[in-house]
């Protein structure tokens, strides 16, 4: 097992851990974090490819995420301390209702 | 450059200004003078144009003049051009359309002088001056369908001229759209005739039949569609109905447009194009047994009509019959020969019935007159001497023309036979008597006023009766000008069976007889105190409401066409197409869609977690996907 | 150049103008209703100056602008009057101030708002017709859904949420087709010619396979003739008809049912030239078909407005026609018709909207008399149902007359062949004339005539401003009806080129020799 497949087996835990704390979890603020961990998954696997193919893409998409994931928690984290605030609880099924 | 066009653009003149300016600016009274003048003075001027045309046309040998006024379109370098054209019988025609109507007009002024619409009368018969004199003159069978359709729209505009009253509305109605009907064969016969000829020109289109060899196109096809046409403007079976309904307008307009000068444009145009008709056999004889047809079945009803201004529009429609009998024969000339001395004879008995129900303060049925001879002398002589023309006493006008008209019938070659020779003497037997029953029920007799008619009965003023007198003189003296010896060499005559060569003065005498015949029939029920009129009305019940009822052929029609069309619209494309195959198709699909997003809806809970998973089984899904097909 | 740049005005006039509606004040609706109608007049003038400057011996585009726009997809900003548009184009242009006079009085609601959708479907319209490139094309035919679905959805009336909605689905799912199609297009012919590019121009010659081309047209076709609407792709028509405002109507009618025809014959019929022939007797069977039928479902209608919608239907049928002709004439008739049923249509609706501002009713059992209780609407009205009926002088005569005309040769030329089906069809087609009878002055004898009757009488008759606009469209209908040369001039070339496009070079030497050769 060389440097980028242990890269990558890395990459596919961290992915997997999120999901699993994603589908599992039902405090949202555990949410939250566990998605941040399958972007981090996610950013791995492309510093991975793209040190394996000596392009910067790769590099540069991995930038481009941290912003989205940064404006995405200064977005989440507000609505969720909104709703915590209304009802008193963060689990994520007591928002169901909220469907339409 | 010959000033044609300035003929047909007086009365446009006449209807722009009484129409646009009289109406808004000189409301009622004060204008009324204004309207007079333009309303008479153009369609004087326009007669005095066609005078001077005609004199032009004399001074240059009879060769046609004409004119072109601009191109209203050309595509791909053809033109159609506005153009005009003046021969001996556009001469023949505009003298007729423009001095009968300048007459008309004149006795309009004393007839409707207590209109309210005074001004838009004389708006709308301006401009259907306009429209007739455009299809007179026109060059091109373009310029003719114009005048032809615009002189239908101003026969709708004055059959309903009282259009508060929905009968008369809707008898306008009629009119236009059975015109329509006719006027849809006639653009099919246009569209044949360019379609092979590239022109429509009717000199050219005449020259191009004449020629051989003629062009790729059947002549009797398009002289049948171009026919079609006819049997509407000129109100033949089977398109006759709209004209006795027509007679709900003033009655000067039944005796300009319905009588004397607009129905008989059909007989012009067959005239017109006698290149085609002359090289088509078929549609030829078609014409001359429709017309015969015609000329008898609209006799009979006219027999039994009360209605005094009905009788005579059957007695048009009968008319109208003989003159398309001889066109259909090939006696062109005469067919225009009976259209000029019916021009004046009807219009005289129009104008004469309209003097009749203006002294009656508006009664039309003849059962309620009687006696009126000695009341109002000048009508009674006036419509006498026209009544006399029309049965073919001699030596006024209706008797040349009709006489000719039975003598082609018998002894043309170009399709003279007995049999329409012995229809038509039959018809002219009918009309001396239907006229002379009107004569007598009308004038003559015991008076059958109520009271109040009868005290109120007055002779017409002199502008009314002038134009009356003027119209008998030219009834009884028109007949002299023989008009198809003046046609003879654009429209030459057919020629004689040789077997029957030795039948003309028989002919004569024999028309003259039946119009005689006629007299005495109508003297001998009618005279008196009518008791035998009144005995064969009581063993003929049956035979008197069939004819009263005119065959029941407008009921027939309703049934026949006007009722399915509305029921087929309503119920099948309207209800079945429209409602629930096409609108129901689309909101079953509407439905089907909004179902199935109610029925997916449900996926969607609420609960993250549940999404999360749906995610996650969607992501494995596509994995093993992959793998599979990797 | 400098009538390029005034091309560029007249096309964006209506965005400074949807500016200065955001700008002004609700409180102030006259004074958006002055702008907007002065705009517009404005807009008409520079388009009546570009008419008459327009060059009718001169081939291909006039006054174009051609910026590329996004290279790589080989998009430009290319517009131009041609001989396609020229006239319609005009009559957008004409008709802007007419719908913004004629709504003077009937829109109290949202004014700005209002006034801002019309400048933005004047926006759309024009550009639709001066687009010469598809994407552009495309673009402005989507937008031109938006303000008319607002227009529907906000001003109109009892049942207007469905008959909008039912308009936008119809025309949406059409577009949809027509996305898929122009995509495919474009890259067809990138993989044929190597060319990446949308505009009319190397679209023309794209020499699509046959197979390929019968897909594409079907769904152009499609696209079009639910705008036009062909029966049996109509039934939006009525329903939007009704319930849309008089502005509204005025715009459908007079401008909006053109885009189906003139995208039938700028783009359906010469993209796809193999398989518009193979459809000629499909095509000419529905517009006959949309004839009667819109003539005979005309009969039946007791809504004022719905006569007129299907009258509609009746009249685009012999566009459609003279379309499928294929014959000069023909084609000439289809192009004047297109324009003199948007002033017939549109000055009907307009009286119609009149009429419902006094009486607040569009049955025509309420009512009866109108000539003597209206005496100068009745006339205005009379004249336009005259037009409508085609009699000669109008703008109607020549339109009806033309197309058929054209049909009529061609179908004979056809039955000369040996195919005798076309000339049954143009005999049926000419049955129209007789049912455009019937059912107009079945409206005109219920409403003008017999005994005086209507709702909320005593009537005031038409003020000044209806009395001007009418005015306007009167005169362009005698206009088109009496002296059609000096227009019909300047779209011979482009209907040349639409006939040699679709027929063939060959095909059109043909008829040209059978017209000249009888003269």
């Amino acid at each position: 097992m060389d440097k980028t497949q242990a890269l990558l087996v890395l990459a596919l835990a961290l992915f997997s851990l999120g999901l699993a704390g994603v589908v599992v979890r039902r405090n949202l603020l555990v949410m939250l974090m566990s998605m941040e961990l399958m972007l981090n998954g996610v950013n791995l696997s492309l510093v991975t490819f793209a040190n394996q193919m000596g392009a910067a893409e790769g590099a540069v998409l991995v930038f481009l995420i941290f912003v989205v994931a940064a404006a995405e928690i200064a977005i989440a984290i507000p609505i969720v301390l909104l709703l915590a605030r209304r009802r008193h609880t963060l689990d994520a099924d007591a928002y169901a209702d909220l469907k339409g | 450059m010959p000033e044609l066009a300035a003929i047909a653009l007086a009365p446009l003149a006449g209807f722009l200004l009484n129409g646009l300016l009289a109406t808004r600016l000189f409301a009622h009274r004060r204008g009324h003078r204004f309207v007079t003048l333009v309303g008479c003075g153009l369609p004087i001027a326009a007669f005095a144009l066609t005078l001077k045309a005609f004199a032009d046309l004399a001074a240059g040998g009879y060769a046609p003049l004409s004119q072109t006024l601009y191109t209203w379109i050309a595509i791909g370098g053809v033109p159609f051009e506005v153009s005009f054209w003046f021969d001996r019988l556009t001469a023949v025609m505009a003298l007729i359309v423009t001095g009968v109507g300048s007459l008309i007009h004149v006795y309009s002024v004393g007839y409707m002088k207590d209109d309210e619409s005074y001004a838009r009368y004389f708006a709308y018969l301006n401009l259907f001056l306009f429209f007739m004199l455009l299809l007179v003159l026109g060059r091109s069978l373009l310029v003719l369908f114009v005048g032809w359709e615009g002189v239908g729209l101003a026969s709708y505009l004055l059959i309903g001229f009282w259009f508060s009253d929905p009968e008369k509305a809707a008898a306008g109605k009629k009119a236009f759209v059975v015109n329509r009907i006719g006027d849809a064969g006639f653009l099919l016969g246009m569209f044949v005739l360019y379609a092979t000829l590239g022109t429509l020109d009717m000199d050219r289109i005449n020259a191009a039949f004449l020629a051989s060899p003629g062009p790729a196109v059947s002549a009797t096809l398009v002289g049948i569609l171009l026919f079609v046409g006819a049997t509407g403007k000129s109100a033949q079976i089977p398109l006759y109905v709209w004209l006795p309904d027509a007679m709900a307008g003033p009655t000067p307009v039944s005796a300009l447009i319905h009588a004397a000068t607009m129905v008989t444009a059909g007989v012009y145009m067959v005239a017109r194009l006698s290149g085609i008709y002359v090289n088509a056999e078929g549609a030829s004889q078609l014409v001359a047994w429709i017309g015969v047809l015609t000329a008898f079945f609209a006799a009979t009803i006219a027999v039994a009509q009360h209605d005094i201004k009905k009788v005579l529009a059957y007695s048009t429609v009968s008319q109208l019959g003989f003159m398309f009998l001889a066109a259909g024969v090939g006696a062109y000339g005469v067919a225009v020969f009976h259209l000029y001395t019916h021009a004046f004879f009807k219009a005289c008995l129009f104008l004469g019935a309209g003097s009749v129900i203006h002294a009656l303060s508006g009664e039309q049925d003849i059962r309620k007159m009687g006696g009126l001879a000695r009341r109002i002398p000048v009508t009674f002589a006036t419509f006498a001497v026209a009544t006399a023309a029309i049965a073919g006493l001699p030596p006024l006008s209706g008797f040349f023309s009709k006489d000719e008209i039975l003598w082609f019938a018998y002894a043309s070659e170009r399709g003279g036979s007995p049999w329409l020779f012995a229809i038509a003497a039959l018809t002219a037997l009918m009309t001396a008597f239907y006229m002379f029953r009107l004569l007598w029920l009308v004038f003559l007799g015991r008076s059958r006023l109520d009271h109040h008619a009868a005290a109120h009965v007055h002779e017409s003023p002199p502008s009314m009766t002038g134009v009356l007198v003027v119209l008998a003189i030219l009834s009884a003296a028109g007949g002299f000008l023989s008009i198809p010896h003046v046609l003879e060499p654009l429209l030459p005559l057919p020629g004689i069976v040789a077997e029957r060569a030795g039948g003309h003065v028989p002919i004569v005498v024999l028309s003259v007889a039946l119009g005689l015949a006629g007299l005495a029939g109508a003297w001998w029920l009618f005279g008196g105190a009518g008791e035998r009129a009144a005995r064969l009305d009581g063993r003929a019940q049956g035979l008197r409401r069939l004819l009263e009822g005119k065959y029941f052929v407008d009921e027939f029609y309703e049934r026949l066409v006007g009722r399915p069309l509305v029921w087929v619209s309503e119920h099948v494309f309207l209800r079945l197409g429209d409602r629930a195959v096409i609108d129901g198709t689309l909101h079953g699909l509407a439905g089907l869609a909004q179902r199935t997003a109610a029925l997916m809806g449900r996926v969607q809970t609420g609960h993250l977690h549940f999404y999360a998973f749906l995610a996650l089984a969607g992501l494995v899904g596509a994995l093993a996907w992959s793998w599979r097909h990797g | 150049m400098a009538d390029a740049l005034i091309l560029n005005v007249v096309l964006f006039l209506p965005v400074a103008g949807m500016a200065f509606t955001a700008l002004a004040h609700e409180r102030q609706p006259n004074l958006v209703r002055a702008g907007t109608f002065a705009a517009m007049l404005v807009q008409f003038a520079l388009t009546a100056w570009l008419y008459l400057r327009f060059d009718a011996t001169a081939p291909g585009l006039q006054f174009a602008t051609h910026l590329p726009w996004i290279p790589e997809w080989g998009v430009a900003y290319l517009i131009g009057l041609d001989g396609y548009n020229v006239l319609l184009v005009l009559l957008t242009a004409f008709l802007g101030p007419i719908v913004v006079a004629g709504a003077w009085t009937a829109i109290t609601k949202d004014v700005r708002l209002f006034h801002a959708m019309v400048f933005l479907i004047q926006f759309a319209m024009i550009g639709t017709f001066l687009a010469q490139d598809l994407f552009l094309f495309y673009l402005f035919w989507e937008l031109m859904l938006v303000p008319m679905f607002l227009m529907i959805g906000i001003w109109g009336g009892e049942r207007r949420i469905y008959a909008t909605v039912k308009f936008v689905l119809y025309t949406a799912f059409g577009s949809i087709l027509m996305l898929a199609a122009l995509i495919y297009l474009v890259w067809q012919l990138k993989t044929t010619t190597g060319v990446t590019s949308f505009a009319f121009a190397d679209l023309y010659g794209a020499g699509l396979a046959p197979q390929a081309q019968a897909w594409l047209f079907a769904a152009f076709a499609l696209s079009f003739a639910i705008k036009v609407p062909i029966v049996p792709l109509h039934t939006w028509l009525p329903d939007a008809h009704v319930e849309a405002p008089t502005a509204g109507s005025v715009i459908l009618a007079g401008v909006l049912l053109k885009m189906g025809t003139y995208g039938f014959m700028k783009l359906g019929f010469p993209l796809f030239p193999d398989a518009a022939r193979d459809a000629v007797p499909i095509v000419m069977t529905l517009g006959v078909i949309s004839i009667v039928y819109g003539a005979c479902l005309a009969l039946v209608q007791d809504d004022i407005k719905k006569v007129i919608a299907y009258s509609s239907i009746s009249h685009l049928g012999y566009v459609m026609l003279g379309l499928a002709s294929l014959d000069l004439i023909g084609i000439q008739g289809a192009v004047m018709q297109m324009v003199s049923h948007g002033l017939t249509a549109a000055g009907l609706f307009l009286m119609v909207g009149m009429i419902y501002e006094r009486c607040h009713s569009r049955d025509l059992a309420d009512y009866g008399g109108l000539a003597k209780l209206l005496p100068v609407y009745s006339m205005f009205f009379m004249v336009l149902t005259l037009a409508a009926v085609g009699l000669p002088t109008t703008s109607g005569f020549t339109g009806e007359f033309l197309a058929l005309l054209g049909t009529f040769r061609a179908a004979w030329s056809a039955h000369a062949a040996g195919d005798s089906t076309l000339l049954w069809l143009a005999g049926i087609a000419v049955s129209g004339v007789v049912l455009g009878a019937l059912y107009m002055l079945r409206l005109a004898l219920r409403l003008l005539f017999g005994a005086s009757r209507a709702p909320h009488a005593p009537l005031a008759d038409l003020s000044a401003r209806e009395v001007g606009l009418l005015t306007a469209v009167v005169a362009a209908v005698f206009w088109l009806g009496l002296f059609p040369d000096e227009p019909m001039r300047k779209t011979e070339l482009a209907a040349r080129q639409y006939q040699q496009l679709v027929a063939g070079p060959q095909a059109v030497a043909g008829t040209a020799a059978i017209a000249g050769g009888t003269r």
